[in-house]
């Protein structure tokens, strides 16, 4: 071909930066867009400049991975068009919509590789609606970020690996856990994922961390059905109640609490670009139609990392880089095909092991969708709008919805400013066990621009 | 499983014509009536439109009709038991110049006589009033009984109405094909057959299909509405308000709900994919609205824009709605093409259209809506 490629990536993090790279290496200049202040994603995200913790203290076990990306992104530096504080708000089939402070651009392209990451899984708790009541992932942002801990008094309510991370990385940081509580049965353990042979050493890592809470002396309870966060308007979370496996209930004095359900992919931009989606039963949600190396069903729109699959970080440099070196090739870049020869075999066998351990994370910690069908009907569900329980089941049986988009269009959840990314699936899951339906039939919420709220400041720099 | 229908009136299309029509039917003239949808009721340009309920700045010719409408809306939580957020705190139009502030002028004088008084505003009276405006406005003209609800509702709750009062509503119910039946109609659908001895067609930007069977296709293109809602502000504007401009790319409206949210619209359209029954807001578009709305209220240069959304919408070669009984065939009627102006009359159009399907006649002028101006204009071309 006579020109560049006009290559553009969404998100600095693993998959992104390995993506930049490997178009750097072909000899291509990308455009890598990040809504971050600084690269590295969530995982490694990079403390503020004038932070001077080290990396071993930010990141422990993975210091040396994070390290590497920093330093192989500093390398890119000069060779990428990096643009970071930057929100990709839309999408068309040649174009990206972004914007930077007020000022909103536009970057064709030929081929996109969105790398968008993941965010938190949330099931509604009565009372989660509460100030002080925080995701697993901004508790950590918060510590990883600004050296901030949530609260004095800390409970960690959810289930999966970061549940665990989250409380032991506040455990070494001297800040207050009052309790670990994890919805997922004892019997399935960190010791008892099935996929622990694909990856050894993370799971170890896994139990390494119990040992750390257990020593801290942290009540560790697993099996719980979270009852409610209590507290009032005025003064936020003042306690946690569970019942534990054997029906007994617990309550947990605490300013805060974190929660989570392992990890949703952030697909919003991937939905907008109308890229096909299908139903993966194990965790019970929708993901990009993506073939082994990242190209999704649209022409030029290629999918990597957390934001098409939950592989983890290892699993998204991996990712990245194949698909970025996939759309090289696709369009015909002699180097980028070259490199992609070479490299696209062993990038899969490492994809394909990552995915048996993604398999078995998800059957050691499942989402409990039974007990958000379950949730009392007061329960506020959609925090944006403040729509309850009661009132979406309402939509499903007086009203007749028996799709979640009805039941958005006549409740008004998953409407609001982050459309459904956090209400969504909990939503999904009160809609079919009201219908009484099966989960995939009720659908998804579909996307709309922009994909976060848009400041009507927002306006275009000629350039 | 395929089943056999009959009905004293089939009514293709469930959206707001359609249902509000099988509603009033059954309420008023104790028709029975089967409504086939081809998806969900309401989901295209009735649940996706910005919800005017707007006589002023209609074509004269639709006043009448918009009055009747408007006495619908007055009545409707009694009639349908919801109120469909419909708030009557008026609708206002501003401008930015002079010689369109004389349009504002004509137009109220010539709609008085009509039944709709509206009040006019200098710039420094809107001032006063609303306290919102940019120092570009020059001009206003109220419509204190006009207001806005939500579009997302109506169509529903028209059919549950509808189908409480003994309808026969079917959803994922698309029609393959309509022939004369007898004296009738029979629409058959993968699921079975429906037979009506009288048929109403409305279809939206879809209708040409039905038609175009009986020799009357009407010049219509599908357009998408570009609508956008920002994040909830303190519930401060009660009337629905719109910018009045000749120039297309500044259109704008916009209405705040009860719980704060700025819903708006207005401007170029956007593309609409009536075989793929999507429609797109462009990302051009939406940045041009945000730049007509600060320049319109520029207070709202810090508020965030959460979520946009289109829909289809059918457009006439002579933006007037399709509205009466066909000019080729007994026993059928239409209700169609509406020129995204279509929900605040949406109710009347149903009462009228149930009228005149019942009893022959309506005490509603909408002669110059007939589908027969099509043809004759074809011939007069010919």
């Amino acid at each position: 071909m006579s020109l560049a490629p006009r290559m553009v990536v969404v998100g600095a993090g693993p998959a992104g930066v390995r993506a930049a790279q490997a178009l750097v290496e072909a000899g291509v200049r990308p455009v890598l867009v990040d809504e971050g202040q600084r690269d590295g994603g969530q995982i490694y995200r990079r403390q503020p400049e004038g932070f001077t913790r080290s990396y071993a203290r930010l990141y422990g076990s993975e210091a040396d991975k994070a390290a590497r990306l920093h330093r192989d992104f500093d390398a890119l530096r000069g060779r990428i068009d990096y643009r970071g504080n930057t929100l990709a708000w839309n999408i068309t089939s040649n174009e990206l919509h972004v914007v930077h402070g007020q000022h909103t651009a536009t970057v064709p392209f030929d081929a996109i590789v969105i790398c968008a990451g993941a965010v938190d899984r949330l099931l509604p708790v009565p009372g989660w609606q509460r100030a002080g009541c925080y995701s697993l992932g901004a508790a950590q942002i918060a510590l990883k970020a600004q050296a901030c801990a949530i609260g004095a008094r800390t409970v960690f309510l959810g289930s999966g690996p970061l549940l665990y991370l989250a409380a032991k990385q506040y455990v070494e940081a001297g800040a207050g856990v009052v309790a670990v509580l994890d919805t997922a049965p004892s019997a399935r353990s960190w010791a008892a994922i099935s996929g622990l042979l694909a990856r050894p050493r993370l799971a170890l890592r896994g139990l390494a961390m119990l040992r750390t809470l257990r020593r801290a002396g942290v009540p560790l309870l697993t099996g719980v059905h979270p009852l409610a966060i209590d507290g009032d308007s005025e003064e936020g979370v003042s306690a946690v109640r569970v019942r534990d496996a054997r029906g007994i209930e617990h309550r947990f004095d605490a300013d805060a609490v974190a929660i989570g359900w392992h990890l949703r992919a952030e697909t919003q931009l991937a939905d907008l670009a109308r890229c096909e989606f299908v139903f993966e039963p194990q965790s019970r949600q929708w993901l990009p139609r993506i073939d082994a190396d990242g190209r999704s069903s649209v022409k030029g729109v290629y999918l990597a990392g957390d934001g098409a699959r939950i592989l983890g970080a290892d699993g998204a440099e991996a990712a990245g880089r194949l698909a970025a070196l996939a759309a090289l090739a696709d369009l015909g870049h002699s180097t980028g095909a070259a490199l992609y020869e070479k490299a696209a075999a062993e990038s899969r066998r490492t994809l394909q092991r990552m995915d048996r351990f993604r398999s078995g994370v998800i059957s050691a910690f499942p989402w409990p969708h039974e007990h958000a069908a379950a949730l009392p009907d007061d329960t506020v569900v959609c925090r944006c709008e403040t729509i309850t329980a009661g009132e979406l089941r309402r939509s499903v049986g007086e009203l007749g919805s028996r799709e979640v988009n009805r039941a958005k269009a006549f409740s008004r959840v998953g409407m609001g400013r982050c459309q459904g990314r956090f209400c969504g699936h909990a939503g999904a899951e009160i809609v079919a066990a009201a219908a009484g339906v099966p989960i995939e039939s009720v659908g998804r919420l579909r996307s709309q621009a922009p994909v976060k709220p848009l400041v009507m400041n927002a306006r275009e720099v000629q350039a | 499983m395929t089943a056999a229908t009959h009905s004293d009136v089939l009514v293709i299309g469930g959206g707001l014509m359609g249902t509000s029509a099988a509603f009033f039917l059954r309420r008023q003239h104790r028709r029975s009536v089967t409504l086939l949808e081809r998806e969900l009721i309401g989901r295209q340009a009735s649940g996706t439109n910005f919800g005017n309920v707007r006589r002023q700045g209609r074509d004269l010719a639709q006043i009448p009709l918009a009055n009747r409408a408007r006495a619908v809306w007055g009545r409707i939580k009694g009639l349908l038991g919801e109120d469909l957020e419909f708030v009557p705190h008026g609708h206002l139009r501003v401008c930015y110049t002079e010689a369109q502030a004389a349009v504002l002028e004509t137009y109220a004088r010539e709609v008085g006589p009509l039944g709709l008084e509206l009040k006019l505003f200098t710039a420094e009276g809107l001032r006063r009033r609303w306290g919102i405006f940019s120092n570009e406005i020059v001009a206003g003209s109220l419509s204190p009984r006009d207001g806005h609800a939500n579009p997302r509702l109506a169509g529903p709750a028209f059919a549950r109405a509808a189908q409480r009062d003994g309808a026969r509503v079917v959803e994922h119910a698309e029609v393959l094909h309509v022939e004369r039946d007898g004296g009738g109609f029979v629409a058959h659908t993968a699921g079975g057959t429906h037979h009506g001895e009288q048929l109403l067609v409305c279809c939206g930007a879809w209708s040409n299909r039905i038609a175009a069977v009986f020799g009357e296709r009407v010049p219509m293109e599908a357009r998408g509405p570009q609508m956008g809602v920002t994040e909830p502000l303190p519930y401060a504007i009660g009337p629905s308000i719109g910018l009045s401009s000749p120039i297309e790319t500044e259109g704008l409206y916009f209405r705040q709900i009860r719980r704060g949210n700025v819903v708006f619209g207005g401007g170029l359209k956007g593309p609409a994919l009536t075989d793929q029954i999507r429609a797109y807001v462009t990302p051009d578009n939406t940045l041009r609205q945000l730049r007509e709305l600060r320049r319109f209220v520029p207070a709202f240069a810090n508020v965030q824009l959460i979520r946009v959304w289109s829909g289809i919408e059918g457009y006439t070669m002579d933006w007037a709605p399709v509205v009466g009984a066909s000019a080729t065939t007994t026993g059928l009627y239409y209700a169609f093409g509406f020129n995204g102006e279509g929900f605040a009359i949406g109710p009347g159009v149903g009462e009228v259209m149930a009228e005149l399907i019942a009893t022959g006649a309506t005490s509603t002028p909408i002669e110059a809506f007939s589908i027969g101006r099509f043809v004759k204009a074809a011939q007069r071309a010919a």
